[in-house]
């Protein structure tokens, strides 16, 4: 299956991309998205998660086709 | 109900007007809420020349599409409008624009209130500062209450 992960603000630069695209053989959590699309690096405590544009907790079960999203506290308005 | 993200400047008091006289309310409304973010030329005492305004396109059109939803099944209102800036921001411009109408004060003031400061501590939109020492993110938003 695939899942299309996108990274935006300080976090991409940090990471030094903004998508990634991974590939597994069974569902997994938003956590073990982070991990092997950042090859295992630190979650910062503050960061926010999306599952298909919707705001969810790194327990949340990522399934074939989702796009998930890491980003930074939101600083619009 | 609208809401819209916006690449280049905008007027807000014209778009303001221009919603609200396309909304064919005229004699319903007797409130209207509004608050206007503009960006200042300073931040933590430093110096601030422009801003880059980031979003997450899609989700940030949903989320703001729902939030007015929200308010809307929440108050009695009559019609909301927001709208927001990304891209090169310079100061002075128009950020953010949220404006609501109802029969009365009550709902408009606390409806506007509600859309604001769930727009800015959940909408996904991120800015990025250039001062005259180099550019960087603004990590936090400030508490609304």
């Amino acid at each position: 299956m695939t899942i299309e992960v996108k990274f935006f603000a300080s976090l991409r630069e940090q990471l030094g991309r903004g998508e990634a695209s991974l590939t597994a053989a069974n569902p997994m959590s938003v956590a073990e998205v982070w991990s092997q699309a950042t090859d295992n690096a630190e979650m910062p405590a503050n960061v926010l998660m999306a599952l298909n544009m919707e705001y969810v907790t790194a327990e949340t079960t990522v399934n074939d086709g989702d796009e998930v999203a890491f980003f930074p506290p939101v600083t619009g308005g | 109900m609208h809401s819209e993200i916006r690449e280049q400047p905008f007027e807000p008091y014209a778009e303001l007007l221009k919603y609200q006289q396309s909304m064919q309310a005229a004699g319903r409304y007797g409130a209207t809420a509004v608050f206007v973010g503009s960006m200042r030329d300073i931040n933590e005492n430093d110096t601030v020349t422009a801003m880059e305004l980031e979003h997450y396109p899609g989700m940030t059109e949903k989320y703001l599409h729902t939030l007015g939803e929200q308010a809307a099944a929440h108050w009695d209102l009559i019609d909301s409008l927001i709208l927001h800036r990304v891209g090169r921001v310079e100061p002075d411009d128009a950020i953010v624009l949220v404006a609501v109408w109802s029969a009365h004060r009550k709902d408009a003031f606390e409806a506007s209130r509600y859309l604001m400061e769930e727009l800015k501590s959940k909408a996904p939109f991120w800015k990025k500062e250039q001062t005259p020492e180099g550019e960087r993110w603004v990590e936090n938003n400030t508490a609304g209450y």
